[in-house]
């Protein structure tokens, strides 16, 4: 069941610069998906489309149904309610605990007291935080940040989940900590996973879908396990 | 009840907002405060300087001198004639006797002066009131063709030039109170940017997890709002004292009997009433305005 589909795509900034050209591209339900490329190949502008924080120059991109370019800046909230979004920088607010970092994406959609501390400790469970609930990010090493992180996008049972360059700042060890983490998100809750990431190695590891971006242009979309570390990306 | 959830973290945030920036919110506060003390100066002295020009328009008159041989008939006709007139709002005849008798009243060397003399050197005179001042000079040129009239007075030239002078400065009062309405916006606006730059993180976070525009933009509003009440309780409490006390000590007058001040309730009242919305209205204004610049919603 095709779940995100990409036509004809194209994005072109101000300045002149073609960051997609011509993408064409469908996702299923539930499939972990990795896209690749050098800097600069269009990865995150894709990224960037899929939560509608840019719009398609060009050609139609679609998540469950809706036509994600055709969204009004005043609607986009609730495409954004539907997914969650893991960042580099992690994004945390410093002032706030991690208990009130991942409620925060609750309480600006209005949710009750009640209905979200059973959600908030769910997600923190999920990626193993229970602990830390009273810490501050300045307490947490990167890879407990990057979870916080994780359980905020996941707090809302979102259906898709958007993250962009996610282990982009730790080291290997932690990076693969947290790719388990993703795992199992994608395993238990059948979340679809679309990750953008330069880390070639977390790739082949995963065995996952690979699509790859050279200079905005879709050059290789890599079934499940056939995507080879010495390929030339 | 989720809209009032929303509702209610959107003002305590606002409050958290102006006690976390609490320097930028001073800021903004006193800058108000000045300016709607501007505003509030510009509004009294716009509200007296139209106080006495509508005084001493009412008491704005063409004075009609009779000629002194007519007869009582002719009187009759003139007062027809009068009464006629587009522009008159009162005709009040006065003789010659009556007059005197007046004059003899008011001043002791002019009592001497004509109990002197044999006879009544005064005439008949009409005091004819005008509905519409700008027309008094038409007004005269009328009267004085009417048969059996001398002249009719009305003080040419200083009438035309203090009008003229009123009604510079009440459009000059009216630009100025709406120019400092201008800069108070401007400058909530511009304190609402700084705090907005300070929580730029939070905003893209909030974005990014779903809060719709409204939701966003509300606690940036209410803290304008906020603000702008803030900023004009001390106008406020100026303008109550300041006025009732100027009045006090003046007694309702300044220089000239002529020139009397607005009774201060309920004028203070009104005036505190709308420098309370406009802080209120200018600070949500300007916040909003802000926050749609910075954050492209």
């Amino acid at each position: 069941m095709k779940f995100i589909q990409i036509k004809n795509c194209y994005k072109v900034y101000k300045n002149g610069v073609t960051a997609i050209a011509d993408l064409t591209l469908d996702i299923d339900k539930g499939e972990f998906v990795f896209i690749i490329g050098a800097s600069g190949s269009g990865k995150s502008t894709l990224v960037k489309m899929l939560y509608r924080e840019e719009k398609p120059t060009k050609g139609t991109v679609e998540i469950g149904g809706i036509n994600v370019g055709k969204l009004r800046n005043r609607t986009v909230y609730k495409l954004r309610r539907k997914l969650g979004i893991v960042f580099q920088d992690f994004k945390l607010l410093p002032k706030l605990t991690v208990y009130e970092n991942v409620a925060f994406a609750l309480e600006c959609i209005g949710l009750k007291g009640s209905e979200i501390r059973p959600k908030v400790m769910n997600a923190l469970e999920m990626v193993g935080l229970k602990e830390k609930v009273r810490s501050f990010p300045n307490e947490l090493s990167g890879g407990e940040q990057q979870r916080v992180c994780i359980a905020r996008a996941i707090v809302n049972d979102p259906k898709l989940l958007i993250c962009d360059e996610p282990t982009g700042n730790l080291d290997p060890k932690t990076s693969k900590e947290i790719m388990n983490v993703l795992e199992d998100i994608n395993k238990n809750l059948g979340t679809t996973i679309v990750m953008a990431t330069h880390d070639k190695e977390i790739v082949n590891r995963m065995k996952k879908r690979v699509i790859v971006l050279d200079g905005g242009v879709l050059t290789g979309d890599h079934l499940k396990g056939s995507f080879k570390i010495n390929e030339n990306v | 009840m989720k809209m009032f959830r929303i509702l209610n973290r959107c003002i305590r945030d606002s409050f958290k907002s102006v006690m976390r920036n609490i320097s930028l919110s001073m800021a903004s506060i006193v800058c108000t405060t000045i300016t709607l003390i501007l505003v509030a100066i510009a509004i009294i002295v716009t509200v007296n300087v139209n106080n006495v020009t509508t005084l001493m328009e009412e008491e704005l008159t063409v004075v009609v001198f009779v000629n002194k041989d007519v007869t009582s008939e002719q009187v009759k006709n003139i007062e027809d004639a009068l009464n006629k007139l587009e522009n008159k709002k009162e005709v009040v005849y006065k003789s010659k006797d009556e007059r005197k008798l007046e004059m003899q009243n008011s001043d002791e060397s002019l009592k001497v002066t004509l109990d002197y003399l044999a006879i009544n050197p005064l005439q008949d005179t009409f005091i004819v009131t005008v509905l519409d001042v700008d027309d008094l000079a038409p007004t005269a040129r009328e009267i004085r063709k009417i048969d059996g009239v001398e002249s009719a007075e009305y003080g040419e030239g200083t009438v035309e030039e203090i009008v003229g002078i009123f009604d510079v400065i009440k459009k000059a009062t009216i630009v100025i109170v709406i120019a400092l309405v201008i800069v108070t916006a401007f400058l909530i606006s511009n304190t609402i940017k700084l705090t907005i730059f300070s929580r730029r993180n939070e905003i893209e976070i909030m974005r990014l997890v779903g809060s719709s525009n409204t939701a966003i933009k509300l606690p940036f509003i209410f803290e304008g709002f906020l603000l702008g009440l803030v900023g004009s309780l001390v106008p406020i409490i100026l303008t109550i004292y300041g006025y009732m006390l100027a009045y006090e000590k003046t007694g309702g007058t300044l220089a000239v009997e002529a020139i009397k001040l607005v009774k201060p309730v309920p004028f203070v009242l009104i005036t505190s009433l709308f420098l309370l919305v406009i802080g209120a209205i200018v600070g949500m204004f300007g916040s909003s305005g802000a926050v749609r610049k910075y954050l492209k919603i």
